[in-house]
């Protein structure tokens, strides 16, 4: 890997984004602007607790992979990513620039959505940089997810189709719905096979419990070995040669 | 040098030893055969290119140029035959330095001012960023170097992803229809940028199907439909067809080899 070629990648793509100052005002908003939503629909300072931690780890999750899996395919389509594939740029050097930039707008997004949340009552009984952690995790995991997939889909329609195949499964057993615990067995194990299960779960306990203990360790282990084991697959995607 | 060339394509049985005492091919192409989609979309393509001359790669659309580009700056998968770029396997790493590519859409983010992707491209490359100012003078877009990308016209994109191959020090320019949409005068300015290059001993390799362009070149590769008519200076194209213009001489040489087939 080579640092000068990966901060110039980190640079172009925040750049990018720069001149679209719409797409950065959607990432940075929408986050918190659900979580006022959500706060008021339960109208109650109690069930917002209880909820608010899992989706602030869903939140940066989703976006991150939308955004991520629109942008790359872009660079696929208009070929530029080709044309970086002649030049002796790393397919980590890309990668890992890509990862830096986005978990910079990541972070931000997070710390506006946590702030948005501490102010309507989230009350967070365990560690807030543990939550900020797993939560930027997450993100890192979304990114590196829609980096991957996006090698599956020929146009943005079909990248689009990605976000119910993988992101709402993941939504639905990841325990925000239903506790994991009570599931049918087929389910909890596919539950258990999905990364997000593990950034919830962490959530749920650095908000809720005072006790930050080797299971939320383990946790975070696992969402932070699933986001390089997809940045990995991601980088298997990126060919210099093609049919 | 001309006439070494002239030499090389009339008479392809000279021996190897013989030819690389007179000219260096910077691209040689044995039995090239490529597939995409089970389909054959090169067929047993053999020739070479010389070093510091500017080859024109004619042929009506459709017929495999593009995937002949592809192949010599090596992004294209080979079924079988023999490529190489000085003298190393097309697509080799030493080479990602060596060989300047632009495609025929302009692969340049759209969403940055053309300085901008200069610059990125410059790192990627590898070249000094005094680079940068230089290949956007040469291809004349100065005045719009803080302008997006996206906002500039189809001639002007493709002068931006034409700066960027520019960047670095190529051995080899791969420059596929570089000058689609643009106007004579900056056509004319193009080509001359391009023989200028090739008097520096850069070998540029272009593909284009307007006829009158081939007159600036100094060998020209014609296609068809996937194979290699013929490898000829324009001069000999001319001469052997008997056609006053390479317009006219190319649709006679499509005859002639239609009947012979």
């Amino acid at each position: 890997m080579n640092r000068a070629t990966t901060l110039a990648t980190a640079q172009r793509v925040l750049r990018q984004l720069r001149h679209d100052p719409r797409t950065i005002a959607l990432l940075i908003l929408v986050p918190s602007g659900l979580m006022v939503l959500l706060r008021y629909v339960f109208d109650s300072k109690a069930a917002f607790n209880g909820l608010a931690p899992a989706l602030l780890g869903i939140f940066p999750f989703t976006l991150m992979f939308l955004v991520t899996s629109i942008t790359t395919l872009r660079e696929r389509t208009s070929g530029t990513l080709e044309r970086l594939m002649t030049t002796p740029l790393g397919k980590l050097d890309l990668l890992v620039g890509y990862a830096l930039a986005f978990g910079a707008v990541a972070l931000v997004q997070v710390l506006a959505a946590v702030g948005v949340s501490t102010a309507l009552g989230l009350n967070v009984k365990g560690s807030f940089w543990g939550l900020l952690l797993v939560t930027l995790l997450g993100a890192l995991l979304g990114l590196a997810l829609g980096l991957f997939t996006s090698a599956f889909a020929r146009s943005e329609f079909q990248a689009i189709q990605f976000l119910p195949l993988i992101v709402f499964p993941q939504l639905l057993l990841c325990g925000l719905f239903h506790p994991r615990a009570q599931m049918a067995t087929v389910l909890r194990w596919a539950s258990d096979f999905m990364p997000l299960s593990y950034s919830v779960e962490a959530l749920k306990r650095t908000a809720l419990t005072t006790d930050l203990g080797g299971a939320y360790l383990r946790d975070a282990l696992v969402v932070a070995a699933c986001a390089l084991a997809a940045l990995g697959l991601a980088a298997a995607t990126l060919r210099r040669r093609t049919a | 040098m001309t006439y070494a060339i002239a030499r090389l394509a009339l008479a392809p049985p000279l021996a190897p030893a013989l030819t690389d005492a007179v000219t260096h091919s910077v691209v040689q192409c044995e039995n090239l055969l490529v597939q995409r989609g089970g389909r054959t979309v090169l067929k047993d393509l053999s020739f070479e290119v010389a070093q510091g001359t500017v080859t024109g790669l004619l042929g009506p659309s459709g017929c495999g140029k593009t995937t002949l580009i592809r192949s010599v700056i090596g992004v294209q998968t080979i079924r079988s035959g023999r490529l190489t770029v000085d003298g190393l396997p097309a697509g080799h790493r030493e080479l990602r330095r060596r060989v300047g590519y632009a495609s025929q859409g302009a692969s340049v983010y759209l969403d940055l001012t053309v300085r901008e992707n200069v610059r990125y491209f410059a790192t990627a490359v590898g070249a000094p960023a005094s680079d940068v100012d230089r290949v956007i003078e040469e291809v004349d877009l100065g005045r719009l170097a803080g302008q997006l990308t996206g906002q500039l016209s189809s001639g002007e994109r493709s002068r931006v992803s034409l700066a960027v191959a520019l960047l670095g020090n190529p051995r080899l320019l791969a420059l596929d229809e570089p000058t689609v949409g643009l106007d004579p005068v900056l056509r004319e300015q193009l080509w001359s940028l391009f023989a200028r290059l090739a008097k520096s001993d850069i070998t540029l390799l272009v593909s284009s199907h307007v006829m009158d362009e081939a007159e600036r070149c100094d060998q020209l590769l014609l296609m068809r439909g996937g194979e290699l008519l013929t490898q000829a200076t324009p001069a000999e194209l001319k001469e052997r067809t008997g056609a006053p213009d390479l317009d006219k001489a190319f649709l006679r040489l499509l005859q002639q080899t239609g009947n012979a087939a």
